[in-house]
């Protein structure tokens, strides 16, 4: 038996050790590889104040010089992203939105922030990156990514999270004959079994505001979610209050929106960033830029052409 | 149970294939057995001196091997581990009898049963073809879909029928192996006692077959065990998913490796049983032959 052990020991030691040379290759390269190119962008106007010019297309250090590439999930849903008519270009889901329109809430955003940084709308390149992977540590492919990430402080430990260009709420959605349909308080709620992606905000969300008493349901994306909830596997879904809108006006029909969990609720208000890649030099012109459409009322029109809610309630402790 | 005891006394050492650990010499090879320690003692300190020293490695104890991770993810992973325990010894069961049977169909003689044999043959390739998350996928988000009365919608149950109808797919081959591998003599002899055909099959061809394809069957119920993680495409969180949104939370990796010693340290005991009734059946053999 002793022979045994020392044999399981070791194999459990070598495996774990297997596991290691493998994620040393992507962990340690973002800060290595960031630093120079910094450096490089830096250089040439380290004696000027860095003033509006350090912001201007030329002097940013973006992935491909001249052009701003811009990331984002495929499917792109609306209302953030809206279909092209007669078809969308490759590769975006023809079923869905397609980020190149400059039609939808983020699409148009994005464009807007690209403007305000000086690029035309023909030097922004849109690629797709999957959601939970943009913000995972290491190298990015894209200069910004926009996908209805809500800020959060882990988040931003691994990447560089923009200011907010949007603020709302998670929402409940249940369908219409659940039995959790009326409900107005996070107490009546306790007792539904709540599902959403995994590594969402929506996930903290049940488990650390509404506090179900079932353990919440955790999917791989929230159209398995949606159908979950379809299939009457579970009560209902935590989502964001834009996600929300379009589930119940366009996905799924006979789907309702309990509510929006909100201050009321004891919920920290949220909001939507731009991630970057983890000390990018875009970064604080991508900031400025927000903070500019912010001032100038651009981001307010966007909402009310995009996201035009009824008022959602929000729902009571 | 790695390396055997001392050779049969007296008699001249047997060609006792299987018996013996592959990975150090033979116990009567003194000098061989001290090198084999020597060497793996100075292989394995090289290799960790090399791995822990590296410009790398702090990151990846950081990543891969956080304590207060570690400390935070265990209790949350360890019970998650529950739901696939639960899953794998319900699916075994069910995968053993429904393979079996499988496998008896297959191996029925007669022209009338011609259809029965085809059906089970069209099952096994069809199973076999198929990827496992997409069974999963297909029975525990498609069929609750069709809100058929009184069929369950519950996700735990269709992971177990998806599991189920992968698994006997696998597992009726290795029977079927099993029940090819009985010589024909034995039904032919069995029938002349007066047995019938499935009596055969039941008192002779099936008690043979089965003992010799126990290994292969444990390898199946490994590959089994690691399948279960599967039921977290339907929202199930078991063990993987547990670690997932552990990582997903904190960027950290350590929940994964947790996952990972949990299905070794299931595995290598099972694997370990698999080598011992291997050899315990060469002997068996060996010891027939002589």
């Amino acid at each position: 038996m002793a022979r045994l052990r020392i044999v399981t020991l070791g194999v459990v030691s070598l495996l774990l050790v297997a596991c290691g040379p493998g994620g040393s290759t992507t962990a340690p390269s973002s800060p290595a590889s960031a630093a120079p190119t910094q450096a490089a962008s830096l250089a040439p106007v380290e004696t000027v104040e860095p003033t509006q010019d350090a912001c201007a297309p030329e002097s940013l250090a973006t992935t491909t010089a001249g052009t701003l590439t811009i990331g984002t999930d495929n499917p792109a849903f609306p209302p953030y992203f809206e279909g092209r008519e007669g078809g969308n270009s490759q590769p975006w889901d023809p079923e869905w939105g397609d980020p190149t329109t400059g039609a939808g809430f983020e699409s148009a955003t994005a464009y807007a922030i690209a403007e305000q940084l000086g690029f035309t709308g023909d030097q922004v390149v849109w690629i797709q990156n999957g959601f939970n992977r943009s913000f995972a540590p290491g190298e990015k492919d894209f200069d910004f990514f926009i996908n209805q990430v809500t800020f959060n402080p882990e988040r931003a430990e691994n990447a560089d999270l923009s200011d907010g260009y949007y603020f709302g709420n998670q929402t409940v959605v249940v369908m219409e004959d659940s039995e959790f349909a009326g409900a107005t308080t996070l107490t009546e709620l306790q007792a539904a079994e709540l599902g959403a992606q995994v590594g969402t905000t929506s996930f903290a969300t049940i488990e650390d505001v509404i506090q179900t008493t079932q353990a919440a349901a955790v999917y791989n994306s929230t159209a398995d979610a949606i159908t979950a909830m379809r299939n009457d596997q579970i009560d209902g879904i935590v989502v964001d209050l834009p996600t929300a809108d379009f589930i119940t006006n366009v996905q799924v029909p006979r789907s309702v929106i309990v509510g929006q969990i909100g201050e009321a609720a004891g919920a920290q208000p949220e909001h939507f960033s731009l991630v970057l890649e983890l000390d990018s030099p875009l970064t604080d012109c991508v900031n400025a830029a927000i903070a500019a459409l912010a001032a100038d009322g651009t981001l307010d029109a966007l909402v009310n052409e995009w996201l035009p809610f009824s008022s959602v309630p929000e729902l009571q402790p | 149970m790695i390396g055997s005891g001392p050779a049969d006394s007296g008699s001249i050492p047997p060609v006792a294939i299987g018996r013996r650990s592959r990975i150090l010499p033979a116990p009567e090879d003194r000098r061989g057995i001290v090198i084999a320690i020597v060497s793996t003692v100075v292989v394995f300190s090289v290799l960790g001196y090399a791995i822990v020293s590296s410009a790398g490695w702090p990151r990846v104890q950081q990543s891969f091997f956080d304590p207060e991770t570690f400390d935070e993810s265990l209790p949350r992973v360890t019970a998650a581990f529950w739901v696939n325990v639960q899953l794998f010894l319900l699916a075994e069961v069910l995968v053993l009898v429904l393979g079996l049977v499988l496998a008896v169909l297959r191996s029925l003689p007669g022209a009338a049963l011609a259809p029965i044999r085809l059906l089970a043959t069209a099952y096994v390739d069809l199973f076999r073809a198929l990827p496992g998350i997409l069974v999963v996928s297909m029975l525990g988000f498609g069929i609750p879909a069709l809100d058929i009365e009184g069929v369950p919608n519950d996700e735990f149950f269709w992971a177990l029928v998806a599991l189920t109808l992968l698994y006997s797919a696998y597992v009726s081959e290795v029977y079927r192996a099993g029940i090819d591998s009985i010589h024909p003599s034995q039904a032919a002899a069995a029938r002349s006692l007066g047995l019938s055909q499935l009596q055969a099959m039941r008192f002779v061809v099936l008690p043979q077959a089965v003992r010799r394809v126990v290994p292969p069957l444990l390898n199946d119920f490994i590959g089994l065990q690691k399948d279960t993680a599967l039921v977290s495409v339907l929202g199930v969180v078991e063990v993987f998913r547990a670690a997932q949104i552990r990582q997903a939370a904190t960027f950290n990796n350590t929940p994964y490796v947790i996952t990972a010693v949990i299905f070794i340290l299931l595995t290598i005991p099972m694997a370990r049983l698999v080598d011992w009734l291997v050899r315990r059946e060469q002997r068996r053999a060996s010891a027939v032959a002589r």
